[in-house]
């Protein structure tokens, strides 16, 4: 995207633009190295060649074997394929130990992305899961000890994401890890398993699987400045799952169709692109992401989503009372400046941000949310642009707006005026 | 006004106007425009006509309010009424919304006030497809974002009249109230299905019913399958 000062790109959860270096990795492969990676003769054999090497640096960059690298058509597939693949073989596993009335249970929380939760949600619906959902304290961070409590003896699953797509909140995985081997040492079981969607902290994060103790592990390509459409599914070795789109047996059998080379080469690359500099990176956009965050502050009645260090480097979420935020997202919008909000005009549903809502903030809140979220594009001089624009925006939306609330209706636990 | 009834109102709405003109009003495919919304909404959005600026010293003959905060929009309407004409000569307005609510809500202000002002009476037929088809259209989700304009309107014509002591006049919405927060009524149920809504997630999608008051949706569900088999017949 071209960049001006009138064109400032702060959306990069939703999805980032791609590097010109991954692009141009990815060329060949369309019209050069365009064959089959089934295929025996040589062209096949140049394409399975070039996803052999994704494969290796993928596993290489979080500390995986290659046969634990799953490529996928991106997150929500890897969530699912995840998820899905688990429970069959887990609910036989279950069924054998502990009689045939009893389902699987899987553990996971009320913040997740709608790739894991709504699954979650429909699986139990359909009363295939039994389904526990922990709440996380009102900046979004969920305690490793309170959901390893939840554990019992039917549980097969727990899903936690790395970091929120929303708020930014950065969950203790590595601490759930230990906690979920150790019920394992104690029961003697293969499960629990520890799933983690890690698509928005793969930019920001250490992604050393060992380090992390997760038995699987979801990557995309369209938020680490890679192409859209293709992701990957890390699978510790002796995780057993069953596959869920059923063909000609590509990836080992766990996920058939011939492979996307052109992306799986992008998507493997950008990521070793990302994880070379992520923790400058960090650094960096952490002092745009405070000084944002502090700018935005100054405006009446805001307050900032999610936790203040415990957070994503790039996320800023800040609501404004008595404003509607898709009114000034796109008064944003006019000024070139491109964000998102929690707001239920914006999304499909009737319904605002689950996961502000989640956080124990009242639907007013949830309504006035904005997010930016920064990328490598980022400069001081964005940042101080929104500075600029936003207190005007939403003085004029204030001016337009009948509702003028106090500041605790911003919790959902103090509706009642005192 | 009348909409004209369609069982598939996937991929657009048509509106028929008072001189029976079709207009085919695309609210879906507008790839290659870079927009959302149609020029005139951006216009009244951006620009929002007749807001109330300062409440201080505007002395309103009938104020009108509807919505609540928590589910996503609130309007409050201020009116001018010549006695003796019964015109609207002057209507303020404050909207808590998104673009569409906002530029319903300016909308509503131009067409009640410009020549010379509606009566009371017309004011009182004003329906959210008349804002809808002046304003080029809104994008199919958000239609229900513009049902509650014409409400706050109703609600100050209301309380004009019982201010002038007319109260024999008022008119209660038409038909029951259903969603006691949103104020919405059987009769606005009815027009949903009528528009193609044949669940209820698609009736909430067109009025926000139960998303305030959900203890209503029991009522609301009962009501979808009646007005369904009686215009639609029994499944």
């Amino acid at each position: 995207m071209r960049k001006n000062k009138q064109n400032v790109y702060l959306d990069h959860a939703a999805t980032t633009p791609m590097d010109e270096r991954v692009l141009k990795t990815m060329i060949p492969f369309f019209t050069e190295v365009y064959g089959n990676p089934s295929s025996l003769h040589a062209p096949g054999q140049q394409a399975h060649e070039a996803v052999s090497q994704a494969r290796k640096t993928v596993a290489k960059l979080i500390s995986a074997h290659e046969d634990e690298i799953v490529f996928t058509s991106g997150g929500t597939e890897s969530d699912n394929l995840a998820i899905l693949g688990v429970i069959k073989i887990g609910e036989a596993d279950v069924k054998s130990r502990l009689g045939k009335d009893v389902i699987p249970h899987i553990i996971s929380n009320e913040l997740e992305h709608p790739a894991v939760l709504e699954l979650l949600l429909v699986l139990q619906k359909r009363g295939e899961i039994e389904l526990t959902l922990v709440k996380a304290d009102k900046d979004g961070v969920l305690l490793a000890k309170n959901i390893a409590e939840e554990i019992k003896n039917n549980t097969i699953l727990v899903s936690v994401m790395y970091a929120n797509n929303e708020i930014g909140t950065i969950e203790p995985i590595s601490d759930l890890g230990k906690l979920i081997i150790k019920n394992r040492k104690q029961t003697g079981l293969t499960y629990p398993l520890l799933h983690t969607d890690a698509c928005q902290a793969a930019g920001y994060l250490d992604l050393n699987v060992e380090k992390l103790h997760v038995d699987l592990m979801t990557l995309n390509g369209g938020k680490i400045y890679g192409p859209k459409g293709v992701g990957a599914l890390y699978i510790r070795r002796g995780v057993r799952l069953l596959a869920q789109v059923i063909g000609g047996g590509q990836e080992r059998g766990l996920r058939s169709g011939t492979q996307n080379v052109p992306g799986i080469v992008g998507f493997a690359k950008a990521l070793d692109l990302v994880q070379a500099k992520r923790e400058k990176e960090s650094a960096r956009l952490e002092k745009l992401r405070d000084r944002l965050i502090e700018g935005l502050l100054k405006i009446p009645k805001s307050r900032l989503n999610g936790h203040a260090i415990k957070r994503l480097p790039n996320n800023v979420n800040i609501s404004f009372m008595d404003i509607e935020g898709e009114a000034a997202m796109l008064y944003l919008d006019a000024k070139g400046v491109y964000c998102s909000t929690g707001s239920a005009c914006a999304s499909t549903s009737l319904d605002p941000s689950h996961v502000i809502l989640a956080l124990g903030m009242s639907y007013e809140a949830a309504h006035g949310s904005l997010r930016f979220t920064l990328g490598k594009s980022t400069t001081k001089a964005d940042i101080d642009y929104v500075i600029k624009v936003l207190p005007p925006i939403v003085e004029q939306l204030r001016k337009i707006s009948p509702v003028n609330l106090d500041m605790e209706y911003f919790s959902n636990g103090n509706k009642e005026k005192k | 006004m009348v909409i004209k009834r369609r069982n598939d109102f996937k991929n657009e709405i048509i509106i028929m106007n008072n001189k029976k003109e079709d207009k085919k009003v695309d609210v879906t495919n507008r790839q290659g425009s870079g927009s959302f919304y149609s020029t005139v909404v951006k216009d009244h959005f951006f620009h929002p006509k007749n807001f109330m600026e300062d409440e201080t010293g505007y002395i309103a003959d009938g104020i009108g309010m509807v919505g609540s905060p928590a589910c996503g929009d609130v309007m409050r309407v201020w009116i001018k009424v010549d006695p003796k004409s019964e015109r609207i000569t002057d209507l303020k307005w404050k909207t808590f919304g998104c673009a569409s609510a906002i530029a319903a809500t300016s909308m509503m202000s131009v067409m009640v006030t410009e020549n010379e002002g509606m009566t009371l009476d017309e004011a009182r037929k004003l329906r959210p497809q008349d804002i809808t088809f002046r304003l080029d259209g809104l994008p199919q989700r958000k239609i229900h974002c513009s049902v509650l304009g014409d409400k706050a309107l109703r609600s100050a014509i209301n309380d004009y009249l019982r201010k002038v002591g007319q109260t024999d006049r008022i008119e209660i919405e038409h038909g029951r109230i259903i969603d006691k927060v949103l104020k919405i009524t059987d009769h606005d149920i009815e027009e949903a299905v009528l528009e193609g809504a044949d669940t209820l997630e698609k009736v909430q999608d067109k009025t926000k019913v139960g998303t305030g008051d959900p203890s209503c949706i029991p009522e609301v569900e009962q009501l979808i399958r009646f007005y369904k088999e009686k215009y639609y017949g029994a499944e």
